[in-house]
């Protein structure tokens, strides 16, 4: 068996509108080792939930994976690449839902408000085992009580709307292990609750990735709970990653300017009252991408001639289990 | 200066009630939320009060039923405003007009809250407009000055609000509180929906105000490390109520109220060192249908008898609010 479940090799998703090519993920490598939980972390646009849509195909019209390989190790010794399986492939049936799943942000729009909460999960159970409906409905039953839900059985006919968001999340999380995917994809899946659910979900993730020895990917913008669940990070901006490794290197001694100042804007951290730390500028539009570093109109410590030009930096390993892309980061960090 | 300073807005036993109505035809009415009960505080002049807590703990409603965006059910909202002071929750809606310059609002989303059918100039410049304070050129400089001030250029006042991002939409709202020149200003989760490198420079902006036209904050907010950040006072809710309100450092530091200590242990951190508490079990109370007693006792792990039987008293201690059985007055 592979020890990746996840490789991902030079990625490239654009979306073809009329205003041109807009490059959302602009060459993303990196692999994901079974039982691992590795967080890819960014602000909006940065092309995160794009790279995850990307692993489970599900990049629509006028998006488009134009290059790269996303290899898929099964726990059985196959190697799928999901970047260029046929639309209508049997293997591509088996990788949504099978042997990857994904959580959603938002739990109400990702459960059919018509159908109900037993009929849903059966469904993911019956396209992807060779089970009885009886069959099916037992195994909703005992992973609806794994997630926590109270009196799982009388949940099955109930429908999403009678349910609390937290309770919904847990729904969502239900169906997508209850196929036993090799790869779990968590899209910000906490994101629309309140801390004090959030913290239950979290830790009902954690449980269930201990339990069920699944591998994460997992999408958040928030750095406090990429701290909290993580054990790689991958830092994104602007469609690459400038930053991966552990997380206690990344987030204890970032060496990126970029992800430097992001855990410096963070409030709450120093002193009450203090001026934060803020990056100048926005995140530029897809459509004008600056050229090299893609960070470099943002950045402190950006020297003329040198991080303007050429192409972006690519990730080069500065230290044990800890890749940066950027050409000044040996001379910042007085390495 | 007088030797005891006067609170700009003294709440007091604020509530807000909403009926639910039964289904069917003859819509009788079943119940009620208290979506805020009996909220009190006191909020002097240049400070800023935190407003922090769970979905559906009524901190929205307490910040709109004080502004009068919503008509509070009883309670006393006492605005003290140049020599002045002014009953607002039971204001008639021609004496409360004038006052509505003073108080403003800021609002979480900024897409919504910005017509796009309107000029950035016209959006930042309508208040004036409806209050008759400026017209032609007079109004037109009032907004290039105000849109400079929060960081735009007067130019921007010709655009539309799609053509901005979501920093400089919060920003366009930010001038359009302003430009009345308030005292008080109600930001409703002004910045919750900014990614962080954008929201650090609006909170910067935000004190930065403050500290030049001397505004009073009321901040609502869920993020408590916002909250932390920008705030003198913190007041926690829960169903309705407030639990504790004290400065945000003893907050922090000494939280008192088994919710407030659970509330703050529950959020994530970005150093991996320090680990969050995931233990605190049970949903938020649905305020519908309030346990009986103190709101929080299903959820809380030091709960005592007493604890489901009466609503414990928001009580003063040193320089604390409180609303705890555990946490005897008389010790």
């Amino acid at each position: 068996m592979n020890k990746n479940v996840l490789e991902v090799d030079d990625l490239r998703t654009s979306f073809f509108t009329d205003e041109g090519e807009l490059q959302a993920v602009r060459g993303v490598t990196f692999h994901l080792e079974r039982g691992r939980v590795l967080g890819l972390v960014g602000e909006s646009g940065c092309g995160k939930s794009v790279t995850s849509y990307s692993v489970m195909r599900l990049i629509q019209e006028p998006g488009r994976i134009v290059g790269g390989q996303i290899l898929l190790h099964t726990g059985d010794g196959r190697t799928l690449d999901t970047a260029t399986l046929n639309e209508k492939s049997e293997e591509l049936y088996e990788v949504r839902g099978g042997l990857v799943s994904m959580i959603f942000q938002e739990p109400m729009t990702a459960l059919s408000p018509v159908h109900s909460i037993g009929n849903q999960i059966c469904e993911a159970i019956l396209l992807h085992q060779d089970v009885t409906q009886a069959d099916a409905e037992r195994l909703a039953v005992d992973m609806l009580g794994k997630v926590g839900i109270p009196g799982p059985e009388e949940r099955l006919s109930q429908y999403p709307h009678e349910l609390s968001g937290g309770m919904r999340q847990r729904v969502v999380i239900a169906m997508a292990l209850v196929c036993k995917p090799e790869l779990l994809i968590a899209d910000e899946p906490t994101t629309a609750l309140d801390v004090t659910i959030q913290a239950q979900v979290l830790r009902l993730i954690k449980e269930l990735q201990a339990e069920l020895g699944t591998s994460v990917l997992f999408i958040t913008h928030d750095l406090g709970v990429i701290a909290q669940m993580a054990d790689d990070v991958a830092v994104m901006y602007l469609g690459r990653i400038v930053e991966q490794g552990s997380v206690h290197a990344v987030l204890k001694a970032p060496l990126h300017p970029y992800t430097q100042a992001l855990l410096r804007s963070l409030p709450g951290l120093s002193g009450t009252r203090e001026r934060l730390a803020s990056i100048e500028g926005t995140v530029p539009n897809l459509r004008e991408i600056p050229p090299g570093c893609p960070f470099h109109p943002r950045c402190e410590a950006f020297k003329e001639g040198l991080c303007d030009t050429g192409a972006a930096p690519e990730l080069e390993e500065l230290a044990a289990d800890h890749r940066v892309a950027c050409v000044r980061a040996k001379e910042v960090n007085g390495l | 200066m007088t030797s005891t300073p006067q609170p700009l807005l003294s709440v007091q036993d604020l509530c807000k009630f909403f009926p639910i109505f039964s289904k069917g035809f003859f819509q009788r009415k079943a119940g009620v939320v208290k979506a805020v009960n009996e909220v009190s505080f006191d909020l002097f002049p240049g400070e800023t009060l935190g407003l922090v807590g769970e979905s559906g703990c009524g901190k929205t409603t307490t910040g709109r039923a004080i502004l009068r965006a919503i008509d509070p059910t009883s309670g006393k909202v006492l605005f003290h405003d140049q020599g002045q002071t002014h009953e607002l929750s039971g204001l008639p809606t021609p004496e409360l007009k004038p006052l509505r310059t003073r108080m403003q609002m800021i609002f979480q989303d900024p897409f919504s809250s910005l017509n796009p059918r309107m000029t950035v100039g016209d959006i930042v410049g309508e208040p004036l407009k409806i209050h008759r304070l400026a017209k032609g050129t007079e109004l037109r400089d009032r907004v290039a000055a105000m849109l400079e001030r929060v960081g735009l250029r007067p130019e921007h006042a010709i655009r539309y609000p799609h053509a901005f991002s979501g920093g400089q939409r919060q920003r366009i709202g930010i001038a359009r509180a302003l430009v009345m020149n308030p005292a008080l200003i109600v930001a409703d989760e002004a910045v919750s929906a900014l990614d962080v490198s954008v929201q650090a420079q609006v909170i910067n902006l935000l004190e930065d105000l403050q500290e030049e036209f001397h505004l009073t904050y009321i901040f609502i907010a869920h993020d408590l490390s916002v909250v932390k950040h920008i705030c003198d006072h913190i007041a926690v809710m829960y169903a309705g109520r407030i639990v504790e309100l004290a400065p945000t450092d003893e907050l922090f530091s000494a939280p008192k109220h088994p919710y407030t200590r659970a509330l703050l242990s529950c959020v994530p951190h970005p150093d991996p060192d320090i680990k969050m508490n995931f233990d605190l079990h049970g949903e938020v109370a649905d305020p519908a249908n309030l346990p009986s007693g103190c709101s929080f006792h299903p959820r809380c792990s030091e709960c005592i008898e007493r604890c489901s039987q009466d609503v414990p008293d928001l009580t003063t201690r040193d320089e604390r609010l409180l609303a705890c059985h555990l946490i005897d007055p008389d010790q």
